[in-house]
């Protein structure tokens, strides 16, 4: 034991008040920049200002999209529970409504540990890695008509780029720690994750030759003018406008892709409980243990919000007249986020786990080829008859 | 004001700023107002009931080296499949074909590995 921790308590309140002491010296320092950046920002006015909005505006966007995960977590427990006719958290506040926010207080006053073994700070930039990839995918996601923080012209592209960079995430979390539960896991992980990449990148192409741009925003507002239901002469059906019929299969592969890109039951081989304990996160306690929980938990939401906006019309009300139009957009984008992950929750509560090797055949044999195949198809069809293309 | 294209990504920088923040403020908060009493069993790595024996990064399963192998080559198909799905409307037939030849090509090298046992997991 003695050789793998070194750490006596006392050389631990020592290395802690030399920790302060470099953190005190960065902070001094960083503040001293800052001070000095902001006074060279103030002479550049119209710069400054426009800085100053933007961070408000991902700060305001950035807190809603925290409070709902809260309550979206609380309602994943919440189902999960009703389908085994249990109740659910139900102690704090009414209904349990504030377990999110009692759990976030004990993930913050509980001891934070790092392994002896573990390298230190690998281990602790991973969780922090997987929070922030997972939360800046939002600055693309349109929420409702010119809800966006930055309107990008390669939107998806930049959801798609960073939902692959969380694999680096659990691999350093696993690698870091230095026991070999984290260490199976996040080879697994990683496997999982990069097969399931391939076909969610392929089903994003057949929503892109469909729309022909890679803005978030015009793959909504295609589908509120153009479809099936225009074609038809029935242009205020516009539910049937959407996505999710013409590339219905695309949408089953997106899902099950989405559960296993996000490490979801039935997916969950990273974390099986029976086996690997935790998972990547065994070693993980406390804040750090909360950071990787609440960036699965955003990346999940995420996905949501992608297959609502691929398939389900984004922010666009199903039905084009009177009282349904009147609904702000964001309420639709909300309910129909909220719906599909009801169905991740769903089948978290439903499905049994999958083996390792019925995951990895799912993943290369059986969606790669359909979505390839899928991919010719489109592209054949949108040829010959010339649809699609926003303009 | 510069220049109009990267406009749109002065906020994209600022929110990803913003969520750093976010997490670091998670990450240290804890390292600051709770409770740690570290102990030599406390800080020992997870194991079933044993000290661990050796360094915990062993060899693992060439299977995961061939899959990484695998979604490059994939996910490089599905990089220039972005390209030409924009330019869908632009390119017309020759564009479409010779995506097509592209995709049969690979297709060919990926029934090749299916063939080769190279996907099976046993």
């Amino acid at each position: 034991m003695t050789d793998l921790s070194t750490r006596s308590p006392a050389s631990g309140a020592s290395a802690k008040i030399a920790l302060f002491g470099v953190l005190g010296a960065i902070g001094l320092v960083a503040l001293g920049v800052a001070i000095y950046v902001l006074w060279w920002l103030f002479t550049q006015t119209d710069w400054f200002l426009n800085v100053v909005i933007y961070a408000i505006e991902a700060v305001v966007l950035l807190v809603c999209l925290l409070v709902i995960i809260a309550f979206l977590l609380l309602a994943d427990r919440k189902i999960w529970a009703a389908v085994q006719l249990r109740r659910g958290p139900n102690v704090v506040g009414p209904f349990g409504l504030f377990q999110s926010f009692a759990d976030l207080l004990k993930f913050v006053f509980k001891e934070p540990i790092i392994p002896a073994g573990a390298n230190k700070g690998v281990f602790l930039l991973a969780p922090l890695v997987t929070c922030m990839l997972a939360l800046s995918a939002w600055a693309v996601i349109p929420v409702a008509w010119g809800w966006v923080i930055s309107d990008i012209n390669v939107g998806i592209l930049y959801v798609f780029a960073i939902s692959s960079l969380g694999v680096y995430g659990v691999i350093m979390g696993g690698w870091a720690s230095n026991s070999k539960y984290p260490f199976l896991s996040a080879l697994r992980a990683a496997a999982q994750m990069v097969s399931y990449e391939v076909s969610i990148g392929f089903v994003i192409i057949t929503a892109l030759l469909c729309v022909g741009s890679l803005n978030l925003t015009d793959i909504v507002l295609f589908q509120e003018k153009y479809g099936l239901a225009t074609t038809l002469g029935v242009p205020w059906l516009t539910f049937l406008n959407w996505f999710w019929l013409p590339l219905l299969p695309m949408l089953v592969i997106f899902f099950v892709s989405a559960l296993a890109e996000t490490n979801r039951p039935p997916f969950d081989l990273s974390e099986a409980e029976s086996e690997l304990v935790a998972g990547f996160m065994v070693e993980y306690s406390s804040t750090p243990y909360l950071l990787f929980m609440l960036g699965e938990y955003v990346a999940i939401v995420t996905m949501c919000s992608l297959t609502t906006i691929l398939f389900f019309g984004g922010w666009s009300s199903p039905l084009g007249f009177a009282p349904f139009i009147w609904v702000p957009g964001v309420i639709w984008f909300l309910l129909k986020v909220c719906f599909v992950f009801f169905m991740f929750a769903m089948v978290k509560a439903f499905v049994p786990r999958y083996r390792y090797d019925q995951l990895m055949r799912l993943g290369w044999k059986v969606f790669l080829p359909i979505s390839l195949g899928y991919v010719a198809i489109v592209a054949f069809v949108l040829q010959v008859t010339g649809w699609g293309g926003l303009n | 004001m510069a220049g109009g294209l990267l406009d749109e990504y002065l906020p994209l920088a600022v929110f990803i700023g913003i969520s750093l923040v976010i997490g670091l403020a998670l990450l240290i908060a804890p390292f600051l107002v709770a409770y740690q009493n570290p102990d030599p069993e406390k800080l020992s790595a997870y194991e079933c009931g044993f000290n661990a024996f050796d360094d915990a990064r062993m060899k693992f399963d060439v299977r995961f080296y061939l899959v990484a192998i695998l979604f490059i080559i994939f996910d490089l198909e599905v990089a220039f499949l972005f390209p030409w799905a924009v330019a869908f409307r632009d390119i017309g037939w020759l564009g479409f074909s010779s995506m097509m030849i592209f995709l049969g090509v690979l297709t060919v090298g990926f029934i090749y590995e299916w063939r080769k046992g190279a996907l099976e997991w046993d």
